[in-house]
């Protein structure tokens, strides 16, 4: 005798009670501060804000608490919360120029207007394992460069007076930029809307696609013309004033990769670019990010599709981790019905396929008799 | 049927107006268009993706106070996702909500169509993985809609012969595709083949959201709607050897349950208010713990 199977809505419910009890953990250990996490965590919370668009360090801090340091469910729990804002607009495009430096590196020129300044980097650490970390040892403070802030030409600007990289394209034309939020995608897409699906888009993904151009799937002989790290000031147009005025400083890592380009019929022989622009300090993701760009642009600069990279419906349908997570994590729901559809055609099959071995084998005994 | 409160701080059924409104006129572009895969800007929710986004905000953009919505996984009303996203539907909206089919004004279903006969007025809201039926043929979304376009659906038929070809019979039982008013070949999503018949000439509003990868399509009320076959290959749908184990109902789909590691196996209906619904009317299978009323 059988009694069909109820509580789905207790055993969920005794489910969620038992992860806040986990999240928690052991009751003697002092429970994260938010604090804590944006100071000591703080790569963490920059990457949250990069994937989960929206900028606000207590927000990320929070998530990353509450998905019990699980950063693409964090990421999750920030856009989430982000699409239920209302959108009033978008800003001017960012003058990285004027950004108040704290890291910025050149690998084309030893040296450069601005220097070579190397800033909190974990670039020719030794990657040993810090003991002493395990205490809370006393750690000195950093130093600051005590000179007035101005503004640092980019390398690309270096390059581009004399004509040897391609222009920025668009910069002075007024073009209202795209918004993935609120258009559904389309193929092929603009740059703009791929820009804004790649800075978005998995660290992990993008560093691997990025990766797989190094290696000869759309080879694109890169240089990291430059990267720097530091804050902007974001400006919003008023209509009602007639002028942006600055809202709120953000800091963001920039990316301008350069690339040997050999010219085609679209295009002079010249250096063209890959850009990438994320949230934070996160240089993997915004060097991987011009990788992508760059591959990413083969069509509009002449140069045959062969590699993963370059294909845009490819690259941007799958970069989200947020969809991926949530597609790939949906199998663990019920199939029952769709199972039960392919086990009864399989069954069927293979009681065909029996059948015909029997016929088979009976043909056989026939000729041998 | 369970009466409801609303959390407070969300507006009626957690979406924004603006939002609704940008989902409805996508929704009234799929109906004039029957089978037509309709691009909307789909937004985040808080479920995630490929976990129903897309019915839920089919759902949401549908829904008005007086509603009463049945929410369905698998045939099943205590799925534990179906219950989850009722459960959302009661918090940020604070509709009813009930179990019985008949009652229902909106369904949310994923996998299934309920057993007992939609009627005129009820909204049947599927939950759909993949919108494109060609997309396994052809990954490119550039592509599929260009075949769409041209009505040029030759490769699905090829597909289906080659089935043919190498089994003897189409070797697919669910999402299998269908035409729609003679124009569309569109995906039923993963519902059983069993399930197709369920969709042509049916008195509800049948809608499609898909949220992952922003489309929405639907079939209005009394479509045609036609599963692919061949003239000496019929369409046909799946047969059970022997009624439901709990309630005794034949010609329904059933879900195979386990009962021992010995391969002890039993059939119960997998629209669960169905099954349960014909065990109060006193009709019983042959291993039903309940007494004969």
């Amino acid at each position: 005798m059988y009694v069909a199977v109820k509580g789905g809505e207790t055993a969920i419910n005794n489910a969620h009670r038992l992860l806040a009890d986990r999240r928690r953990g052991n009751r003697a250990v002092p429970s994260l501060t938010l604090d804590q996490i944006a100071e000591q965590l703080a790569l963490s919370v920059d990457r949250v804000m990069s994937e989960g668009s929206l900028y606000d360090r207590r927000l990320a801090a929070l998530a990353i608490k509450q998905a019990r340091g699980d950063l693409i469910e964090a990421i999750f729990l920030v856009r989430a919360y982000r699409t239920t804002l209302p959108r009033f607009g978008h800003s001017e495009p960012l003058d990285t120029e004027a950004m108040l430096v704290q890291r910025r590196i050149s690998a084309c020129y030893k040296d450069l207007p601005g220097g070579q300044l190397l800033g909190p980097t974990f670039d020719y650490t030794h990657r040993l394992l810090d003991e002493e970390l395990d205490g809370d040892p006393q750690v000195e403070q950093g130093g600051h460069r005590v000179e007035a802030h101005e503004s640092i030409a980019r390398v690309t600007d270096i390059l581009d007076r004399e004509g040897l990289v391609e222009e920025d394209h668009g910069l002075d034309e007024v073009v209202e930029p795209g918004d993935i939020n609120q258009t559904p995608m389309s193929f092929p897409l603009d740059r703009s809307m791929r820009l804004q699906a790649l800075a978005r888009g998995d660290e992990g993904f993008l560093l691997a696609l990025g990766y797989s151009t190094q290696r000869g799937y759309a080879r694109s002989h890169p240089f990291a013309g430059e990267i720097r790290i530091g804050e902007v000031d974001v400006e919003v147009f008023m209509p009602e004033l007639g002028f942006a005025v600055p809202i709120g400083r953000v800091q963001v890592t920039e990316c301008q990769m350069v690339n040997q380009f050999k010219g085609s019929a679209k295009a002079p022989p010249q250096f063209t670019r890959g850009y990438g622009l994320v949230f934070g300090q996160s240089e993997r993701k915004a060097m991987a990010m011009s990788l992508c760009d760059r591959a990413l642009r083969a069509e509009e600069l002449g140069e045959d599709i062969v590699a993963p990279a370059q294909d845009q419906e490819f690259v941007v349908s799958h970069c989200d981790n947020v969809q991926a997570t949530g597609f790939v994590e949906h199998l663990k729901l019920p199939h029952y019905v769709d199972f039960q559809a392919e086990l009864a055609l399989v069954r069927r099959m293979r009681a065909e396929h029996e059948d015909r071995a029997d016929m088979a084998s009976g043909e056989v005994r026939e000729a041998a008799e | 049927m369970n009466m409801q409160h609303r959390t407070s701080g969300y507006n009626f059924a957690y979406l924004d107006e603006q939002t609704k409104r940008m989902i409805r006129r996508a929704i009234l572009k799929a109906i004039a268009v029957p089978g037509y895969q309709v691009p909307f800007a789909s937004r985040e929710m808080p479920m995630p993706y490929g976990w129903g986004t897309g019915g839920v905000q089919v759902t949401a953009a549908v829904l008005g106070p007086d509603d009463v919505l049945k929410v369905i996984d698998q045939g099943a009303d205590d799925a534990t996702n179906a219950v989850s996203i009722r459960k959302f539907f009661e918090r940020v909206a604070g509709v009813l909500t009930t179990t019985k089919t008949s009652d229902a004004t909106i369904i949310q279903t994923r996998h299934r169509i309920p057993e007992t006969p939609l009627a005129e007025g009820q909204v049947l809201v599927y939950q759909v993985p993949i919108p494109e039926p060609l997309r396994f043929l052809e990954p490119r979304e550039t592509e599929t809609r260009k075949m769409h376009a041209l009505e040029e659906y030759g490769l699905m038929h090829v597909k289906l012969y080659e089935d043919i070809a190498r089994n003897g019979h189409i070797a697919t039982t669910y999402a299998y595709p269908v035409k729609v008013e003679d124009r569309y070949v569109m995906d039923p999503s993963p519902t059983p083949k069993f399930d197709n018949p369920k969709m042509h000439m049916s008195g509800a509003l049948q809608l499609f959201g898909a949220g992952r990868e922003k489309r929405i399509y639907a079939l209005p009320p009394y479509s045609r709607v036609v599963s692919l076959d061949f003239e000496d290959h019929p369409f046909e749908v799946q047969h059970f050897d022997k009624p439901c184990a709990l309630c005794g109902a034949a010609g329904v789909y059933l879900d195979e349950v386990v009962l021992d590691d010995k391969g002890k196996r039993m059939f119960v209906c997998s629209d669960s208010d169905h099954c349960e619904t014909r065990r109060v009317e006193g009709h019983r299978g042959e291993l039903s713990a309940e007494p004969v009323l």
